[in-house]
C-alpha cells in the first residue's frame, strides 16, 4: 500500500470518528437544553410532533454519577451477567478470527451469520407448532446453528464442485438463506399468535436482554472453543499456512478445515443475541486484525486478538448500560474499530507510526553520517600536510558552499543538513552563515563515521563473495561484527591504497597515520 | 511390486492421467525414481510437472493409473515421504518465524494434541543450520528474501528426515552460491542413500547435478540416466523445435559430453 493510501484511510478514519465523537456530544447537549427550556425547542418539528418524539429526543441522556459508580462498580446483577456474557464472546471471537483471518475466509463469518436467519425463523415456528414458547433461546439457537452450518457447507460444496469463485460464492449463498430467513420473518408477523418482534433483536443484537442462563451458555461455549483450539493449535496453524503439505503429511485437511468453520458458526451463533448478525462478523475479524499489528507470533497475536475482543466487549456493555439507548452490539463493534485504528497507527509490528519512526530514523542516521563524511573530506582535502594528526586536519572552517558543490546539494539540503548537525552538537553554524566547522565532539564522530565507511568500503570490496547477508552495515562500530584481524587487514590495504590518510579507531591510539606514511 | 526386489523402485508411477476439469495435462505418464540417486524432472512450462508430483501425493485426483511409493499406496509411507512445494504455494505474510515453519515438518511425528517442545525445535535448529539459515531461525518469514523461504521449505523437508524427497523447483529464484549450497545439501543426502526428486528448469545444470532425468511435456517424452537420457534428440522431442531453447540444449548436452568425460576419468 502506497503511503499516501494509508494516509487517506487515516484520515477518513479520523473524519468518521470526529463526525461521530461530534454528533454524540452534540445530541448530549441538545437533550440537556431540552431539559431547561421545556418544550420549546419541539416547535420546528410539526412531523415528529404528531409522532409525539422528536429525532433528537432519541438522544443522548448523560447517566448521573451514581449510575456511572453502580456500572463501573458491577453492583446490578444484570450488568454483571452482560458483562460476564459479552467479555467472553469477544474473547471467543478474537480467538477463533485469528484463525479465520489467516485461513483468509474472512467473509465467509458473514455470511454464515446471515445464514442463521432462517434457523431462527423455522426453530420459532417448529416451537410454537409444538406449543412450546417459541422464544427459548436454546431452541433457536439451535436452529441458527444448523441454518449458518448448512450454508457455510453449501459454500464449501460450491467452492469444491464448480468453477464458481469464492466471491460469487459467498454472495449467492447469503443472499438466498437471509432472502429465506427475511421470508419467514414475514410470514411470522402475519401468524395470530406470533410477533416477530422478538426475534428483531437477533438482527440487531440486544445485549441487555441477555439472561444469567444466556451468559452461562455463551461462557461454556467459549471455555469450550478455547480448549478445543488449544488442543489443535499445532494443527489449525499447519492447515492456515500450508494445508497442501498439511495434506500430504496425512492431517485430514478436510475436517480440519470443517472444524475450525464448526467453531466460526459456534461464535456467531452465541454472537447473535449481544451484536446481532449483521455486526457479528466484525468481532471475529475486527480484534484479529487489529491485533496482526502487534506481533508476529501466532500465540501472541492470539492473546492480543482475545484481549481486544474482550476489551470491546466491556467498553460496549458499559457504554449501553450508560447509555440505555446506545446499541449495545453497534458500540462493541466501534470499540474494537478503535483499536483497529490505533493499532493501525502505534503497532509495534506494522503500525504505520513504527514504520514511519523507523525510516526517519533511518534518514537522519544517513543524513548525518553524509554530512559528517563530507566535512571531514573536505578537511582532508585542503590540508597543508596530509599525514597530520587528522584531529587538527578538522579544526579548518569548512565553506558551506564547497560542501554543497562537492555533494551536490540543493541550498535547502545543505540547510537541513547543517540544521541538523548543529542541533546535535556537532557542529557549529547559524543560519546564513558561510562556514562552518566542528565541535570537540564532531570532530571525533566525523572520524568515526569516515573511518567506519572507508572499512566498510574496502571489506565489501574485497571480501563481497564471503560477506554474509546478514551484517549490519550500519553498526556502529566496524569492529562490532568483524574479526579484529581483517579489521587490521582492512586497515593496511586502506593505507596503501588511493593515498588516503587511514582514520585513526581512537584518540588514544598512536596516530596510524604512521602506518600510511609508509608507502 | 516385483521389480522391486531386483532394483528397488522409490517411487513408481504407471499409466498416470490427470486431468483439470475435462483438461487432461498429465498423460499415460511412466515414470519411476531409482533407489539412491538425484532425479531431475523437466519440461517447459505447463508441461505437468507440477502436477505430476501432486498427483503422486494425491493432492490432485488421478483420473486413472497406479502411483506407488516403496511398493505400496502412499498413505501406508507418508512419513518415509518429504514434499517440498513451490515457494509460491503459501503466503508468507503469516505470523510464524522460520524455525516454527520447519518444525511443521515433525508435527507428524509428535501426533494430535502434542504442542511442539524444545526437542522438535532443536531438530528444526540443525535442519536450518544445515541450509545455511541459523542465523534466522527466529526471523518472521515475510522478512527472509525468496531464496531464503525456499531454504526453509528445504530445511522442514530435511527436518522429516525421510527416504524420498520430492522438491518442486528448489533452485526457484535462488543466487548462484545458494543454488551450490542447495546441491551440496542434496548429494550429502544421496551420499546417506535417500533419493530426491526436483522439478528443474536450467538444463545447462542437469548433467552436473542429477542422475537421473525424466523428460516431461503431458507424457513422459524419455527418462533414464542422464548420459544416455539428456541428448539433444530427446530435448528437441520434450520443448519442440523452439530455436533458442534447442540452441540452449545443444549446449546443455555438449557439456553433459564434457562432465561425463571428466567424471569417467576420475
Ligand atoms: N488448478 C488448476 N486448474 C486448472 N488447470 C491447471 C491447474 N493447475 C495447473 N493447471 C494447468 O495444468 C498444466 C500443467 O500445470 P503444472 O503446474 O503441472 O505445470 P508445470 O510443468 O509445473 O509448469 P511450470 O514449469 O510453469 O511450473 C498447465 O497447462 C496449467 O495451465
Ligand atoms: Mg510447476
Amino acid at each position: 500500500m502506497t503511503r499516501r493510501r494509508v494516509l487517506f484511510l487515516v484520515a477518513l478514519l479520523v473524519l468518521l470518528l470526529g463526525g461521530l465523537s461530534w454528533f454524540l456530544s452534540r445530541a448530549g447537549s441538545h437533550v440537556g437544553h431540552s431539559h431547561q427550556s421545556g418544550e420549546a425547542h419541539a416547535t420546528g418539528a410539526p412531523a415528529a410532533r404528531r409522532g409525539g418524539k422528536s429525532i433528537t429526543d432519541t438522544g443522548i441522556e448523560w447517566p448521573s454519577r451514581e449510575k456511572i459508580w453502580r456500572t463501573v462498580s458491577l453492583a446490578d446483577y444484570n450488568t454483571r451477567i452482560v458483562f460476564a456474557g459479552v467479555t467472553a464472546l469477544g474473547a471467543a471471537g478474537g480467538l477463533v478470527g485469528t484463525f479465520l483471518l489467516l485461513r483468509k475466509r474472512s467473509l465467509l463469518s458473514d455470511t454464515v451469520s446471515h445464514c442463521t436467519l432462517p434457523g431462527i425463523a423455522m426453530a420459532f415456528l417448529i416451537g410454537e407448532s409444538m406449543g412450546l414458547s417459541g422464544r427459548s433461546l436454546p431452541l433457536l439457537l439451535t436452529g441458527a446453528s444448523i441454518t449458518g452450518a448448512l450454508g457455510m457447507l453449501a459454500v464449501a460444496a460450491i467452492r469444491a464442485k464448480s468453477r464458481i469463485k469464492d466471491d460469487a460464492a459467498l454472495a449467492i449463498v447469503l443472499s438466498v438463506f437471509f432472502g429465506l430467513g427475511i421470508a419467514l420473518l414475514v410470514v411470522i408477523q402475519h401468524l395470530p399468535t406470533g410477533n416477530a418482534a422478538g426475534l428483531n433483536q437477533f438482527i440487531y443484537g440486544k445485549a441487555a436482554s441477555m439472561t444469567a442462563d444466556d451468559a452461562q451458555l455463551i461462557l461454556l461455549a467459549s471455555l469450550t472453543l478455547a480448549m478445543i483450539c488449544a488442543a489443535l493449535f499445532k494443527e489449525f496453524k499447519l492447515l492456515c499456512f500450508d494445508t497442501d503439505f498439511a495434506r500430504t503429511q496425512g492431517w485430514p485437511a478436510v475436517a480440519l478445515d470443517l472444524a475450525l468453520m464448526g467453531l466460526v458458526v459456534a461464535v456467531t451463533v452465541i454472537g447473535l443475541q449481544a451484536v446481532g448478525l449483521l455486526l457479528v462478523v466484525a468481532l471475529l475479524i475486527i480484534p484479529a486484525a487489529a491485533a496482526r499489528f502487534w506481533s508476529h507470533r501466532l500465540g501472541v497475536t492470539i492473546l492480543l486478538a482475545m484481549t481486544i475482543g474482550a476489551t470491546a466487549g466491556l467498553v460496549g456493555v458499559a457504554a449501553s448500560a450508560l447509555f440505555p439507548k446506545l446499541p449495545a452490539g453497534a458500540v462493541i463493534v466501534l470499540a474494537a474499530v478503535v483499536c483497529f485504528a490505533v493499532s493501525f497507527v502505534f503497532g509495534a509490528r506494522r503500525g504505520l507510526l513504527v514504520r514511519w519512526l523507523e525510516q526517519r530514523g533511518v534518514a537522519t542516521r544517513v543524513a548525518r553520517q553524509h554530512l559528517l563524511r563530507a566535512i571531514y573530506e573536505w578537511c582532508e582535502s585542503h590540508a597543508h600536510n596530509r599525514h597530520a594528526d587528522p584531529l587538527h586536519l578538522l579544526e579548518q572552517p569548512v565553506p558551506v558552499a564547497d560542501l554543497s558543490a562537492a555533494n551536490d546539494w540543493s541550498e535547502g539540503r545543505a540547510t537541513r543538513l547543517l540544521r541538523l548537525g548543529s542541533s546535535e552538537g556537532l557542529l557549529a553554524w547559524t543560519p546564513g552563515s558561510k562556514t562552518s566547522h566542528l565541535t570537540a565532539r564532531g570532530k571525533l564522530e566525523a572520524r568515526r563515521v569516515t573511518r567506519n565507511h572507508r572499512l566498510w568500503e574496502t571489506y565489501l570490496l574485497h571480501y563481497a563473495d564471503v560477506a554474509p547477508p546478514h551484517i549490519h552495515h550500519n553498526a556502529d562500530q566496524i569492529e562490532h561484527v568483524i574479526e579484529p584481524d581483517i579489521v587490521n587487514e582492512l586497515e593496511e590495504l586502506l593505507a596503501g591504497g588511493e593515498g588516503r590518510v587511514l582514520v585513526p579507531a581512537d584518540p588514544e591510539k598512536p596516530v596510524p597515520a604512521m602506518r600510511g606514511a609508509r608507502t | 511390486m516385483h521389480t522391486a526386489e531386483t532394483t528397488p523402485l522409490l517411487l513408481a508411477v504407471r499409466d498416470l492421467n490427470v486431468a483439470y476439469q475435462s483438461k487432461v495435462v498429465v498423460w499415460d505418464a511412466d515414470f519411476d525414481a531409482p533407489f539412491g540417486q538425484l532425479v531431475a524432472i523437466v519440461g517447459p512450462n505447463g508441461a505437468g510437472k507440477s502436477t505430476l508430483i501432486k498427483a503422486a501425493l494425491g493432492l490432485v485426483p488421478i483420473a486413472s493409473g497406479s502411483v506407488r511409493f516403496f511398493g505400496l499406496p502412499y498413505a501406508e509411507v507418508r512419513h518415509r515421504v518429504a514434499y517440498v512445494p513451490q515457494r509460491e504455494s503459501v503466503d508468507w505474510d503469516f505470523p510464524v518465524s522460520a524455525v516454527d515453519v520447519v518444525a511443521m515438518g515433525l508435527y507428524r511425528r509428535l501426533g494430535w494434541c502434542l504442542p511442539v517442545r524444545r526437542r522438535e525445535l532443536d531438530l528444526a535448529r540443525a535442519a536450518l543450520v544445515k541450509v545455511g539459515l541459523a542465523d534466522y531461525a527466529s526471523r518472521q518469514i515475510s522478512q527472509l528474501s525468496g531464496g531464503q523461504q525456499q531454504r526453509v521449505f528445504l530445511a522442514r523437508a530435511l527436518a522429516q528426515d525421510a527416504d524420498l524427497y520430492l522438491m518442486d523447483e528448489p533452485f526457484a529464484s535462488v543466487d548462484a552460491a545458494t543454488e551450490r549450497a542447495i546441491v551440496e545439501v542434496l548429494r550429502e543426502l544421496r551420499a546417506s542413500g535417500r533419493t530426491v526428486v526436483c522439478v528443474h528448469h536450467d538444463l545447462p545444470t542437469v548433467p552436473e547435478y542429477f542422475d537421473h532425468v525424466a523428460l516431461l511435456n503431458m507424457r513422459v517424452v524419455a527418462q533414464g540416466p542422464v548420459s544416455s537420457t539428456f541428448t539433444a534428440e530427446n530435448l528437441r522431442k520434450t520443448y519442440g523445435a523452439r530455436l533458442t531453447l534447442l540452441e540452449e540444449a545443444a549446449q546443455a548436452v555438449e557439456r553433459a559430453r564434457v562432465s561425463l568425460q571428466h567424471r569417467e576419468e576420475r
